[in-house]
């Protein structure tokens, strides 16, 4: 077989060298980077040893930011600047959000998502998220000593379009090449279901610092089946802190309370939670602005009357995905324990009950779902893994459009496998009607007023026809990420026009570009510099991937003439690599990219076919 | 070249049949899986990357389509030239309507006064139904050949399966 070798300077000349890849738990309370380090799932730690990092950020008034145990520090001392949580609010509208009244920031409310206002500036949660993803970015690199090919984020199973499509962006913004954004209990089960080789239908209940998922999974060797996922995107360990916080409120008789003592009294909250994991009792002990002193006990069972429909609100999420599997709860093998907040007794008692048996608590809730982003990750970065798997998840919720009367017309149904695309027809609805609008939306709920507005946009230059002549077809696809575009097409005449759409809340590239202009004013770095790295990066990887395929199969699916032609690009793009000339990589990256096209359709013939005569022969020896 | 619009039951070569050896298919779907998915593209280049995307999307539809009785039957007779669930094509039985009516009401009634019993009573009742349709597919799809009349007893079972997801609903509002 022909064998292309090419060496370069300041290129590895190792091929198949370890890619460094990253898997990241972006979380509420607590964010995690994991790697694989020889075949095992490890979290990186900071330089003092810490594996969570605290998910706050402080904006100080010369716009540089603190991230983490620091600014957790600080928070009752700087409560407007400093922000937890801000998960809570990606993707959000300020309408969203419940509890505002127990929040210390000044929010400010934009068009599609909530935003801050802090010394350093009016912030966006994905700024504020950025923040923190730049600093897990920062101590991977540092552990791993190379710079990362990229990361696998990960988002609860239950966040709709908008707060995925957000936490793509800050990812983005953080310089992360995101490999995938990963369902949060998925990649639970794929560290639990690894590690113990488990086989049979499986539950994960996770129950983190802001949102709720459930979600039921079929592993059945190596193959990861997602068949249901239901949750909750705004119940978390946060609102039992609520609870407390009130009953303080209402036990001290206090009324007014300045933003430091919110802050306070809220940290004081969650710590005596924490206790009540440990012990039967607790005393909180606040000394407010006033000099007023708070000092009470909370008992156990106080704490379980009180918190006790929030344990209750995680059942019908539970009920409900078990429903939509078409499984019984005894049919469930084990129930995977995820998320800080399932330390709670009553939340594994609770849980207990309802599967009928005793919840697996034997992995790291913290911890467990970083070890398996970091597992994915690895693959996603084309390492190779001992273990081959698969895995098959779901969009969480039903993808629509709006019709007449502001009702929903479902096109995607929740818990289909992505990656996934279902069409539907539509026309119009008054004689020479040449646009519609279109508004995606997405949610269970009859009236598109109780669904999620993801986006609108309007398909123009339909011929003028009698009503209801016209023929659009529009077309939803959702990719494995589960974020979905969608086009619209007028068939009837023959003419055609369409658009494809990121929901509202996604940033444009432009918007992105100025955040990061931004940003890199402050850090003093060069724009052209980051854009022609980034362009390197791609470059490379197509580089990689071209010669690993042409390895593979140049021999057998090319012909002399076509070789020669993919191997001509390919030297076009090293030399473009060589220099320093942004226009000329991005160039010779997409014509390899064009060049390709009839060699990926090929390969992909073949990978079909491959796996249907395996299918054959699997048949026979049955 | 492989061809994209083959059927479904050929793209896991499959007999096209109401009458499914589920464990072939979901082995069938795995191995394609497996050769396929986006994650096995994940650093390739951008065309394979599109079409492996645009090939497991055509595979997941496949697979859903063939998976579930009501679906796999449907398709079977569009294969046939028969669209069953068109809006034009409604002609039912007027017994099997009153008979839905009645269990309609009954379902309002149960569901305003909370009565589980009922429920239970209602849920088992209406998949047996759905089972004997289910049976019926079966016979007039493989056996007998008579689409027209399969074409009926699909539009009597998505009644059916209609009737038992609100079934399921009410449990949920009353829970």
């Amino acid at each position: 077989m022909a064998l292309l070798q090419i060496s370069e300077p300041g290129l590895s000349t190792a091929p198949h060298q370890h890619r460094l890849a990253v898997g990241i738990d972006l979380g509420t309370t607590n964010s995690l980077v994991a790697t694989v380090r020889n075949g095992v799932s490890v979290v990186l730690n900071d330089a003092h040893g810490h594996g969570l990092l605290p998910s706050v950020v402080r904006y100080l008034k010369d716009g540089s930011t603190s991230v983490g145990l620091a600014a957790q520090a600080q928070a009752a001392e700087d409560p407007h600047n400093t922000i937890i949580s801000a998960k809570r609010f990606m993707g959000r509208g300020i309408k969203d959000i419940p509890d505002l009244s127990t929040m210390p920031y000044k929010f400010v409310d934009a068009p599609g998502m909530v935003q801050i206002k802090t010394a350093a500036g009016v912030k966006s949660p994905v700024e504020i998220s950025s923040e923190i993803l730049k600093v897990l970015k920062a101590r991977a690199e540092a552990s791993l000593g190379g710079e990362l090919v990229g990361a696998v984020i990960t988002v609860p199973a239950y966040f709709d379009d908008a707060q995925r499509q957000a936490t793509k962006d800050a990812a983005r913004l953080a310089g992360l090449n995101v490999l995938r954004l990963l369902n949060e209990p998925t990649a639970a089960a794929i560290a639990y279901g690894l590690d113990n080789a488990a086989e049979g239908i499986y539950a994960v209940y996770d129950l983190g610092g802001g949102t709720f998922d459930i979600s039921i999974l079929k592993l059945t060797r190596g193959v990861f089946e997602v068949l249901a996922t239901n949750g909750d995107s705004a119940l978390g360990g946060d609102d039992f802190d609520r609870r407390i916080y009130c009953w303080v409120l209402e036990q001290a008789k206090v009324h007014t309370l300045d933003d430091r003592d919110k802050t306070l009294l809220m940290a004081r909250a969650r710590e005596a939670k924490e206790t009540l994991s440990e012990h039967t009792s607790a005393h909180i002990t606040v000394v407010l602005s006033t000099g007023e002193v708070v000092n009470l006990t909370l008992s156990e069972e106080t704490f379980n009357e009180m918190t006790a429909s929030l344990v209750n609100k995680t059942l019908l999420p539970c009920r409900k995905a078990l429903r939509d599997a078409g499984l019984t709860a005894e049919e469930v093998k084990g129930v995977v324990m995820v998320g800080g907040s399932t330390r709670i007794p009553r939340v594994q008692a609770a849980v207990g009950d309802f599967f009928g048996q005793t919840p697996l608590t034997n992995l790291d809730p913290d911890k467990v779902v970083s070890l398996g982003a970091a597992v994915q990750a690895n693959v996603l970065a084309g390492n190779k893994s001992g273990d081959d798997w698969l895995l098959l998840d779901v969009v969480p919720l039903s993808l629509g459009l709006e019709t007449m009367g502001g009702l929903t017309e479902k096109i995607i149904p929740r818990n289909a496998t992505i990656p996934t695309a279902r069409a539907q027809e539509f026309t119009t609805y008054k004689d020479g009607q040449t646009a519609m609008s279109i508004h995606v939306v997405q949610g269970e709920r009859e009236l598109v007023a109780d669904c999620r507005s993801l986006a609108r946009f309007e398909l123009r230059g339909i011929p003028p026809m009698v009503a209801g002549a016209a023929r659009i077809r529009v077309t939803f696809q959702v990719d494995a990420d589960g974020l979905l575009s969608v086009n619209a097409r007028e068939l009837g005449t023959g003419v055609e026009s369409h658009i494809a759409v990121k929901p509202s809340y996604g940033l444009g590239d432009d918007e992105v570009a100025r955040m990061l202009q931004d940003s890199y004013a402050h850090a003093q770095d060069d724009m052209t510099a980051r854009n022609l790295a980034e362009a390197k990066v791609d470059g490379r990887r197509l580089v990689d991937a071209t010669e690993t395929a042409l390895k593979e199969n140049g021999a057998t699916l090319l012909d002399e003439a076509e070789r020669t032609q993919v191997e001509k690009l390919l030297t076009g793009l090293h030399a473009a690599l060589d220099g320093y000339d942004l226009a000329a990589v991005k160039r010779a990256t997409e014509m390899l990219n064009q060049g390709t096209v009839e060699f990926a359709a090929r390969r992909m013939d073949m990978s079909v076919k491959k796996a249907l005569t395996g299918q054959r022969l699997d048949a026979l020896e049955l | 070249m492989l061809d994209f619009s083959r059927d479904h039951f050929a793209l896991f070569d499959l007999p096209a049949s109401y009458a499914l050896d589920g464990a072939r298919l979901d082995q069938a779907y795995r191995d394609i899986q497996s050769e396929i998915h986006p994650d096995k593209f994940a650093h390739a280049g951008e065309a394979e990357q599109r079409l492996s995307m645009q090939w497991t999307t055509r595979v997941n539809e496949a697979y859903q389509t063939l998976r579930r009785p009501f679906d796999r039957a449907n398709y079977l007779l569009q294969l046939q030239g028969i669209h069953a669930m068109d809006a034009n094509n409604t002609s039912m039985p007027m017994d099997f309507l009153m008979q839905h009516m009645e269990w309609s009401e009954e379902l309002a009634d149960a569901k305003a006064a909370q009565n589980v019993a009922v429920l239970d009573r209602m849920e088992k009742t209406l998949r047996d139904e759905a089972r004997e349709f289910q049976a019926q597919l079966a016979d007039e799809i493989d056996q007998k050949h008579d689409y027209p009349a399969a074409g009926e007893t699909l539009r009597k079972l998505r009644f059916t399966d209609k009737l038992l997801a609100e079934v399921g609903n009410a449990y949920e509002e009353i829970a």
